[in-house]
């Protein structure tokens, strides 16, 4: 069943897989009985996963009812549901906002989850798929940040809107925005400065960002946040917050090719119900990958 | 929003008054509480079984004082032990006698390897090192570019190699240090994701090649429970002596840091709480306990304080609070003083039970007020500021219109000043023996316009 990409995480997680696979095989290993122990231990390889307590007793609450109501016999098989109940979490028939043509997408995030190198990875995307691609360097503040950018766009042969370090980013989207007006590209990224959650001025600044782009484009926008995969509880936060400021459209998971299994993703889709629209699973410029929510399940308790 | 752990552990043993040793049906449901707050906090589940089940054994049977309750007892149990275990006292970053003294970073991709360097060499040159910064992160696009750029802002020098070889960088590195007389080089690797061997390998020999004094892992505070696996790996291939907690100004409880500290025995040795570049303070285990708990900071916020807070200035400020003659100049000096310190955002944060606010953005709020009185103080002229009697209608109307504000506002504003001061000059007429050092704070009954 799996496929060439789902594969490439399965090696990644070689390691990580056989320590939580080890763990879930432990639990098996406990033969029928599904006591307290069990549940518990359950509990802690899920939060092992950085699912989060509230997600994780929840979920095996209700595997635990559909263990008693299904009468399974073993911890085998209670397993076996439980990859079934965390893809349940995510919404099905999600619409791939990077599908659309044209579309201005915005990214967004902390300090150092992989922006600007995201980017880079759906601009070769779209080039492969026939698309033309024009991204914006709005994260004016970082060091260095518009030379990656510049690089970025020499290797997927882009072009590539900027100013001068330290420039207001609603004006570089401005011009980004207008500049794609003009030329059409199917696809435009802005890039924009990381900046934690919790920085009131530095959202607002966002938001001027946001507001600048949808008042001047002729396509729509769509704000991604893009997560580190290797965050724990404090990412619901991120979310929460980046969601009331900008009212997201989906999520872009980083670094899954880490040991860590990003199941903070539940804990988010949960609470919001924002679709998780790609994968980072590794450093090559093509390791981004759409998100199958079968197969994130089953690699996040180790059962690819 | 959740209660923090004391106050959650309070309401667990409000029934339970009185002394005597608590029993272990108290004690089972005060744990489930410490484990779900350590949870949520990040620690990593291993590290929490085995330090919920190190609090048990202490807190079965455990007496509690006459002048505690049963639940301030559990939370002192639990601080004591979460401190000791992240280390009893703050660690500092020790160097030996050599010239130059070398400190390599090593840690995953995005935990902010080359702005903690940058921050380090700045902290390092505060205390009197001439540090000069090594660029090797020769994999990422434009990282030397942004160590470089960094370098300029603090007009400290960099090092940046030719070609691929990092091992070959790093020591050419090294020798430029000698030659341009620095006695410090701090080392900026390529992020890495831990499973990649080739690049853990590559630390490891631009480790071997240095032989650096401190290598220090930075690690995001908002990591999750993989922080543990990331540590042990790098432990295990270039065994670091410390880590630097980045991202620390967040909301993040930072449980990393204690899953860190017990699986490797590694102190924490910095913590990077800000963008700015001088945004690195030493670690203080006590106060991570307090946080990962989520008890606030309020030792931090008093340090910070006394920081920001100009010593003269305030005593100057102080005599003419006695003399119940406080101005509006040094109404604007405290405002001042209060954004040095980070602003109510920062200082909120830090506060015990700051999580009932989280949600409310007060700290945004309040900090657009400031800025309104101190637009209003500075619409004032010098004469008005010093002697406020002067403010009749039209100057009000002035210093509205100079502020953009209304002219209620303004009216408020010195009502309250007002207020504030006959409040002093009540207090002072209570006689010395009451005279209260006001310190830092504002004076009493001083509210801002809202």
């Amino acid at each position: 069943m799996a496929t060439p990409w789902y594969r490439r995480i399965s090696e990644g997680l070689a390691k990580s897989r056989g320590r939580l696979e080890g763990q879930l095989n432990v639990l098996v290993g406990r033969g029928p009985d599904l006591d307290v122990a069990f549940w518990e231990d359950l509990e802690d390889v899920l939060v092992g996963a950085d699912i989060g307590v509230a997600a994780v007793t929840d979920i095996v609450e209700r595997l635990r009812d559909t263990a008693s109501r299904k009468a399974l016999p073993d911890a085998e098989s209670v397993i076996e549901h439980l990859a079934e109940e965390i893809a349940s979490e995510f919404p099905t028939d999600v619409s791939d906002p990077l599908a659309v043509s044209p579309v201005v997408i915005l990214v967004v995030g902390v300090n150092g989850t992989g922006k600007t190198t995201t980017i880079g990875k759906l601009a070769k995307e779209a080039v492969d798929a026939g698309r033309s691609v024009l991204l914006g360097s709005a994260d004016t503040f970082r060091a260095a940040a518009i030379e990656q950018l510049d690089i970025i766009a020499e290797r997927a042969s882009v072009p590539v809107i900027s100013r001068e370090r330290g420039a207001d980013p609603a004006a570089v989207t401005f011009d980004t925005v207008v500049a794609a007006n003009e030329r059409r590209p199917d696809l435009t990224l802005i890039d924009t400065a990381g900046r934690l959650h919790t920085s009131a001025d530095l959202m607002k600044e966002l938001q001027k960002v946001q507001r600048v782009a949808k008042r001047e484009t002729l396509a729509p926008v769509m704000t991604l946040l893009v997560m580190d995969a290797t965050t724990g509880q404090n990412g619901l936060a991120q979310a929460r917050k980046f969601d009331a400021a900008l009212k997201l459209d989906g999520i872009v998971l980083t670094k899954l090719d880490g040991t860590a299994k990003g199941g903070i993703a539940v804990a988010i889709v949960r609470e919001l119900g924002l679709p998780v629209v790609r994968v980072g699973i590794g450093e090559g410029i093509d390791d981004l990958k759409p998100f199958v929510a079968e197969e994130f399940a089953r690699a996040l308790i180790g059962r690819g | 929003m959740f209660q923090n752990l004391s106050e959650r552990l309070q309401s667990i043993f409000a029934d339970l008054t009185g002394r005597g040793r608590l029993s272990e049906a108290d004690v089972d449901t005060a744990m489930r509480e410490i484990r779900l707050a350590l949870l949520e906090a990040d620690v990593n589940f291993k590290v929490v079984k085995s330090f919920v089940e190190r609090v048990r054994q202490r807190t079965v049977g455990a007496e509690v004082s006459k002048s505690l309750t049963p639940g301030q007892t559990v939370v002192r149990i639990v601080l004591e032990e979460l401190t000791s275990l992240l280390g009893e006292t703050e660690s500092r970053l020790i160097l030996t006698s050599r010239i130059p003294g070398i400190v390599m970073l090593v840690g995953l991709q995005g935990s902010g390897k080359t702005t903690a360097a940058a921050k380090l060499a700045n902290h390092l040159r505060k205390q009197g090192k001439r540090p000069i910064l090594i660029a090797c992160d020769i994999y990422r696009p434009a990282a030397i570019d942004q160590l470089e750029s960094l370098g300029r802002e603090l007009d400290i020098p960099v090092f940046r190699g030719e070609g691929t070889d990092v091992e070959a960088i790093a020591k050419a590195g090294v020798k430029e240090a000698i030659a341009s007389m620095r006695d410090l080089a701090i080392v900026d690797t390529a992020g890495r994701l831990h499973v990649d061997e080739k690049m853990m390998d590559e630390a490891a020999r631009v480790k071997a090649a240095l032989k650096p004094d401190q290598v220090l892992m930075v690690v995001d505070a908002m990591t999750g429970q993989d922080a543990v696996t990331a540590a042990a790996a790098f432990s295990e291939r270039v065994d670091f002596d410390g880590v630097i907690m980045s991202k620390l100004d967040g909301d993040a409880r930072g449980g990393a840091a204690l899953s860190i500290r017990e699986v490797t025995g590694k102190p924490i040795v910095f913590a990077g709480v800000g963008e700015r570049l001088d945004a690195l303070e030493p670690f203080h285990p006590d106060r991570m306990a307090k946080r990962i708990l989520g008890m606030g900071d309020v030792v931090t916020l008093i340090e910070k304080a006394t920081e920001a807070a100009d010593a003269d200035l305030t005593e100057e400020m102080e005599e003419r609070l006695r003399k119940a003659e406080f101005t509006f100049d040094d109404f604007l000096l405290q405002l001042t003083h209060l954004k040095k310190m980070g602003g109510i955002g920062d200082m909120l944060k830090m506060l015990p039970g700051a999580g009932h606010f989280k949600d409310l953005d007060a700290a945004e709020i309040d900090e657009r007020q400031l800025d309104r009185v101190a637009a209003i103080i500075r619409s004032m002229t010098a004469e008005e500021r010093a002697n406020p009697k002067l403010l009749n209608g039209s100057r009000r109307e002035r210093i509205a219109r100079g502020a953009g504000v209304t002219v209620f506002d303004v009216n408020q504003l010195v009502k309250q000043f007002n207020q504030a001061r006959k409040l002093m000059k009540q207090l002072q007429s209570g006689g010395p023996g009451k005279k209260k050092r006001g310190g830092f704070g504002m004076p009493g009954g001083m509210r801002l316009p809202s």
